[in-house]
């Protein structure tokens, strides 16, 4: 009676088969970061060390560390989020707690889908006509970071709304139901509750932000510029341009130094990501319904 | 000549005074044509069948029709002798109303932050009051006793029942002068809902209060007047005992309230 029959046996092995296709399909995903890693430890791990993060580069690139592009990055990233996390937030604020569902509202909606798909380096060009020049930043953080804002504004409010949208409206409207105004309700009971999951997009965006090159290329990111910079005016190395510089523009580069620059940048992102993902675990784990 | 219990009927104004509210959700239409007077200081009863318009009635009163996307109420509705649709501050006039819907909605915040909200966003900062003012609410809504040492945990993850009664502890804390319950009791258990019953008797000497229900008896037990209302239309409305004693002329009443139908 409980004997399987033809029919189970085969349901048996056709389950087995899509199982393991997306399985290989899952192994194949995770193959090339597995390589680039592997590659970059083997080729870069040998050169670093604590002078190569603290020194600045020396007899034209092809001695030395990474010093400045290191700041170059943290104050390009910094100043970027400046800009685009207060501005990114209060537009998903708008669009998810107070735009009526109407044509000018789905229109927004669009256009920020739209500006997620621009590619960096048209936004590059953007910022060199409105920052550099119309603005009169000049090639400065200031204008590059506005650049990398713009850029990354679509993927801070979208992460910012869905999460503000996976708050149960059923806590809305128990909330103006006291008599609370919108803005008291987003203060109260919207944000204590979506905090998480908007942080954890702020760090996503900065990992982001980081690696990006075209962007800065024109608007702020200096070529070699062994000095730190003293204020959002002035010009600046960065990581993903040093990156690019030293594979292709300079000559008697030793082999193991963009390699050693990829593992830096990389290691970057990795452990802002990791970041991300240990504090959303901690506040998950706190979540309270 | 004026009598004297004229005048008092006179000074006596409606606490809500509706007047052919008729309620649509896109093109469905879901309360039609209903025109009644809710009196200061009593339990209003509305019962009928699932459909039959009573929580879109509840949710026009409180002005709930502003943020449910395709709710188009129509009609007037008087609070305190004032048109609802022209409160300037529809805040102020949510405030003085408290509401109960029948699934239990505890806040992410402690027991105390959920009963000191709305007091809180009133403005009340003193530690002292507050503390007053959610131990009452908790007391009347029946929940004090279970929680009153973890105060500080979170309200989410109480059971059902007790966030229903914390609910309706929050829906307390407003001080509201009309409280609309929506089947306050399906999430309660029958003892406890025994209690929160005793205590709505003595509420209604401060407050008004309209208790929608399913359960026939708990509108006879409570409620000084029903109204019987059926597929988006108010069948009659009258003094509870005469509607379920046989005293009250649509057939259609009397088959529900026996339990004929519905």
């Amino acid at each position: 009676m409980f004997e399987a029959s033809q029919l189970n046996i085969r349901n048996r092995k056709v389950e087995r088969l899509w199982g393991l296709l997306f399985l290989v399909m899952t192994i194949l995903l995770i193959l090339p970061v597995l390589v680039i890693l592997g590659v970059l430890i083997y080729k870069g791990g040998p050169i670093l060390s604590i002078d190569f993060l603290f020194t600045e580069p020396k007899d034209g690139m092809t001695a030395g560390g990474i010093f400045p592009a290191l700041v170059g990055t943290v104050w390009l990233v910094a100043v970027a989020l400046l800009a685009s996390v207060p501005v990114g937030v209060a537009a998903a604020l708008y669009l998810s707690e107070y735009a009526p569902d109407n044509w000018l509202t789905r229109v927004i909606n669009l256009a920020i889908i739209n500006l997620a798909g621009v590619p960096s380096i048209v936004h590059a060009l953007f910022g060199v006509g409105a920052f550099v020049l119309f603005f009169r930043f000049g090639t400065s953080i200031l204008a590059a970071s506005l650049t990398l804002a713009i850029m990354t504004l679509p993927v801070v409010i979208v992460a910012t709304r869905e999460s503000l949208q996976a708050v149960p409206q059923a806590f809305r409207e128990a909330c103006w139901n006291m008599g609370a105004s919108r803005w008291q309700t987003i203060r109260h009971v919207v944000l204590p509750n979506s905090i998480s999951g908007i942080l954890t997009g702020v760090i996503l965006e900065v990992s982001r932000t980081a690696g990006e090159t075209a962007p800065i290329m024109f608007t702020g990111a200096a070529f070699f510029l062994p000095f730190l910079p003293q204020s959002v005016y002035d010009q600046t190395m960065a990581m993903s341009l040093h990156l690019f510089v030293i594979s292709t523009q300079v000559p008697g580069v030793p082999e193991a130094m963009p390699f050693g620059v990829a593992l830096v940048l990389i290691s970057m992102v990795l452990v802002m990501n990791a970041v991300s993902i240990a504090f959303r675990m901690y506040l998950r784990g706190k979540k309270k319904w | 000549m004026v009598t004297a219990a004229d005048r008092a009927t006179s000074v006596a104004r409606p606490k809500v005074e509706v007047r052919d509210l008729t309620i649509r959700y896109g093109q469905k239409i879901a309360l039609h044509n209903v025109t009644l007077d809710i009196r200061e200081n009593e339990i209003f009863g509305i019962i009928g069948p699932a459909n039959s318009g009573k929580t879109s009635f509840v949710r026009a009163l409180n002005r709930m029709d502003l943020f449910t996307p395709g709710m188009r109420v129509d009609g007037t509705i008087r609070f305190d002798g004032r048109e609802i649709d022209k409160w300037r501050n529809v805040y102020a006039l949510r405030k003085r109303i408290g509401v109960v819907f029948p699934l239990p909605v505890g806040l992410p915040m402690t027991i105390y932050d959920n009963v000191a909200l709305a007091p809180r966003l009133s403005g009340v900062k003193k530690r002292a009051v507050l503390d007053e003012i959610v131990e009452r609410c908790l007391q009347r809504a029946a929940l004090w006793d279970e929680v009153k040492d973890r105060l500080d945990s979170l309200g989410s993850l109480l059971s059902g029942g007790q966030q229903q009664r914390l609910t309706i502890a929050r829906a307390l804390s407003q001080d509201p002068d009309l409280l609309l319950l929506d089947e306050f009791s399906i999430a309660v258990d029958p003892v406890t809902t025994m209690r929160i019953e005793d205590v709505l008797k003595v509420l209604k000497e401060e407050i008004t209060i309209v208790l929608v229900t399913n359960l026939v008896q708990q509108a006879r037990r409570l409620a000084d007047r029903t109204a019987f209302f059926l597929m988006g239309e108010m069948v009659e409305i009258a003094d509870t005992e005469d509607l379920f004693t046989r005293k009250t002329e649509d057939e259609r009443t009397q088959a529900y309230v026996e339990g004929r139908f519905g």
